[in-house]
């Protein structure tokens, strides 16, 4: 951990990652997030098989839904990156805000998708096709996140992230396509399907939207913040490097006058 | 009744989440915001 001390200039009672439109997508991401609670559990209707429990995919197919476009958005970002001709770390914080938010995604679709699974299975949990391979996209992207706390410059932890990135994006066709890949309990994918034929009522497709705009919201206005959170991140980190290396030289000019 | 804390805990657990992330993030750019001059911040 770095410090910094405090230097003239330092700005009191910062408004710190937030900007007008920011906040205006803010405020636009709850009231869709109160519509999301409104159609999910009041206005939509009991699903024919599925009764009650139905509403929870109102909650648990967005999530996942998020962690697919944040890791397509961290391995773009990462892509930008490493084959960009200006290597700028505003794409490699972007990648790493959005693989830490569908990281957190990801593990939401696995414990809500466990309690749905409760009561439409009667399990938890299964080593299913579906199941698994999501386990496994979760591994994977906490390994990510492991891969850029570790040591070195930020040019380097955007290099090494930057390969991760573009080769963990690969296992998102694995999880989409497990369910047809591999003889499996997690049912097809109702809207997202090859035949582009949608199954589904019409109240109940409504909710489900405003729950994908809700959580896309959510996920464009976190990652605008994350992003920022990093950039003050690395600044410290180049402030604190600078000012060991200032004390360093003081310490040696100190001692080399001692020893004239 | 068992269905209804199965799905009331699912939508209270997604949004403690949410909830849990964003104050996470605003918090730390508070106080770092408040090290770095206005001038390093290119969203000001």
């Amino acid at each position: 951990m770095t410090t910094i001390d405090k230097a003239p200039t330092v700005q009191r009672r910062s408004a710190g990652t937030g900007t007008p439109a920011t906040r205006i997508l803010g405020i636009i991401t709850i009231v869709s997030m109160v519509w999301l609670v409104a159609f999910g559990l009041g206005f939509s209707p009991a699903d024919r098989d599925q009764e009650e429990a139905v509403r929870i995919m109102y909650v648990h197919v967005p999530t996942i839904w998020i962690a697919y476009l944040a890791f397509v958005v961290t391995a773009v970002a990462s892509g930008l990156y490493l084959f960009g001709r200006k290597k700028s770390l505003g794409w490699d914080r972007l990648a790493g805000a959005s693989a830490e938010i569908g990281t957190t995604f990801v593990a939401m679709t696995l414990v809500v998708g466990a309690l749905w699974g409760r009561l439409t299975w009667g399990v938890f949990w299964q080593w299913d096709a579906r199941l698994t391979t999501t386990a496994l996209l979760f591994v994977t992207y906490v390994g990510y996140l492991a891969v850029r706390r570790l040591g070195g410059s930020h040019e380097q932890r955007a290099r090494r992230s930057a390969v991760i990135g573009l080769l963990a994006v690969l296992l998102l066709p694995l999880v989409h396509w497990s369910v047809r890949l591999w003889r499996s309990l997690h049912q097809e994918a109702t809207v997202l399907d090859t035949d582009g034929d949608i199954d589904m009522d019409g109240l109940m497709l409504f909710s489900l939207f405003v729950g994908v705009v809700a959580f896309t919201l959510f996920y464009i206005w976190l990652v605008l913040h994350r992003t920022r959170v990093m950039a003050m991140e690395d600044m410290m980190e180049d402030h604190g490097l600078d000012e060991a290396l200032a004390a360093r030289r003081r310490e040696a000019a100190t001692l080399n006058g001692e020893e004239n | 009744m068992e269905d209804a804390g199965f799905i009331i805990g699912s939508y209270v657990l997604t949004f403690l989440t949410l909830a849990l992330m964003s104050w996470r993030v605003l918090r730390s750019g508070r106080r770092l915001a408040d090290q770095i001059p206005d001038e390093d911040k290119y969203w000001l």
